[in-house]
């Protein structure tokens, strides 16, 4: 088939991508304050917070929406 | 309510950090499922999630032109059901620049038609992506650059197009607004508009960190904001029934929204008393 326009044929390649260099802030977890909520999973603009809370720092950006939406601020935002 | 896991949206797009709408479309899509097709009308969405020769999304999606999301929405729609694909979910994201301006003729026709597809419009309230320009979308008092506050001006000067208000006027089966901070509420009401049998379109109230001018940890909050004020309402029309979906507690001074964004940081007293009278309206007459 002839394509007309540009296709990607690699759905998700966007990983190739490291964000996380972008970060100033970073944050980390303290699993033994966290309540399991899920707020931090939902917010995330990255998507890069998996269901058991590990962080994936290759693509966080930083941008702190995880630790200001902790019910329990268990969340640390710490400067690199 | 069941949340999916799985995210259809992957990391590694370009936008700001702290953007509302990739949150809004990450919640959109764990909804709609993998037997999906977007469509996206340019705009921030499309620019962040689709540098070429890479993609964020994880199923099939294709950009348009900034005026006709809502055409080929429905071309995709009807093509499917000539080839007898009546389980798949057609959907289009667009910007508020995409829905009340440029892409409002084509998104009309779409759903005066009756497509049987979703509509969703990431309403940031200004042509982010280009630089901060007004779009119909921009609430009054709003500094953009192109409604630049100053000794002559106090920014936007004239009130938000209504625009699910207008899709309701269409008579569609499903109009609903939502934003990005209530996402069981936005969750929910996706859900019910990949049900309906129908055009289905559905406003999201998403903050913007560079545009509107907060920190980017502060994004859920203002969208919260903006709700809690009730400068943004969450409602639903089902079949031509009108019913508010959230309503808060105790409602709170616009001032605490319009104060935390640099965009509004001009206002004199006047205007912002005008912004809370017009609120005030809406909210009386709503009951909120």
């Amino acid at each position: 088939m002839t394509s007309v326009g540009a296709v990607v044929r690699d759905p998700g390649s966007s990983i190739k991508n490291k964000t996380g260099s972008w970060r100033t802030f970073k944050p980390t977890l303290d699993k033994e304050k966290c309540i399991d909520c899920g707020n931090c999973i939902l917010f995330c603009p990255e998507g890069c917070i998996t269901k058991d809370y590990d962080i994936d720092y290759d693509y966080c950006k930083g941008c702190g929406i995880c630790a200001e939406e902790c019910p329990v601020k268990a969340i640390k935002m710490e400067r690199e | 309510m069941e949340i999916p896991e799985k995210e259809l949206l992957a990391p590694g797009h370009r936008a700001c950090a702290g953007c509302g709408a990739t949150i809004g479309v990450r919640l959109a899509l764990k909804m709609l499922g993998e037997n999906t097709v977007a469509v996206s009308a340019t705009g921030c969405l499309e620019v962040i999630t689709t540098p070429y020769p890479e993609t964020s999304w994880k199923i099939p999606w294709i950009h348009v032109a900034f005026e006709n999301a809502g055409a080929v929405a429905s071309g995709v729609e009807r093509a499917l059901k000539a080839q007898g694909k009546d389980d798949v979910t057609v959907v289009a994201f667009a910007g508020d620049g995409g829905t009340a301006d440029i892409g409002l003729q084509s998104l009309s026709g779409a759903m005066e038609r009756g497509h049987n597809l979703i509509y969703i419009c990431y309403d940031n309230e200004a042509y982010m992506n280009t630089g901060v320009q007004r779009s119909g979308a921009t609430p009054y008092g709003a500094s953009t650059t192109t409604t630049p506050h100053g000794e002559e001006s106090f920014g936007e000067n004239k009130p938000k197009k209504n625009i699910p208000m207008i899709m309701a006027a269409h008579g569609v089966p499903y109009v609903a607004t939502a934003s990005i901070s209530y996402p069981e509420d936005f969750m929910m009401k996706v859900q019910k508009a990949k049900e309906v049998e129908g055009p289905a379109y559905i406003h999201l109230h998403q903050p913007c960190t560079t545009g509107w001018g907060y920190d980017s940890s502060k994004t859920i909050e203002l969208g919260r904001l903006a709700v809690e004020t009730g400068s943004w309402l969450l409602y639903e029309i089902v079949e031509g029934e009108f019913k508010i979906t959230y309503r808060p507690l105790e409602r709170k001074p616009v001032n605490v929204y319009l104060e935390a964004q640099k965009r509004f940081k001009h206002l004199a007293d006047a205007e912002k008393e005008k912004i809370q009278n017009y609120v005030d309206e809406i909210c009386a007459e709503l009951k909120i």
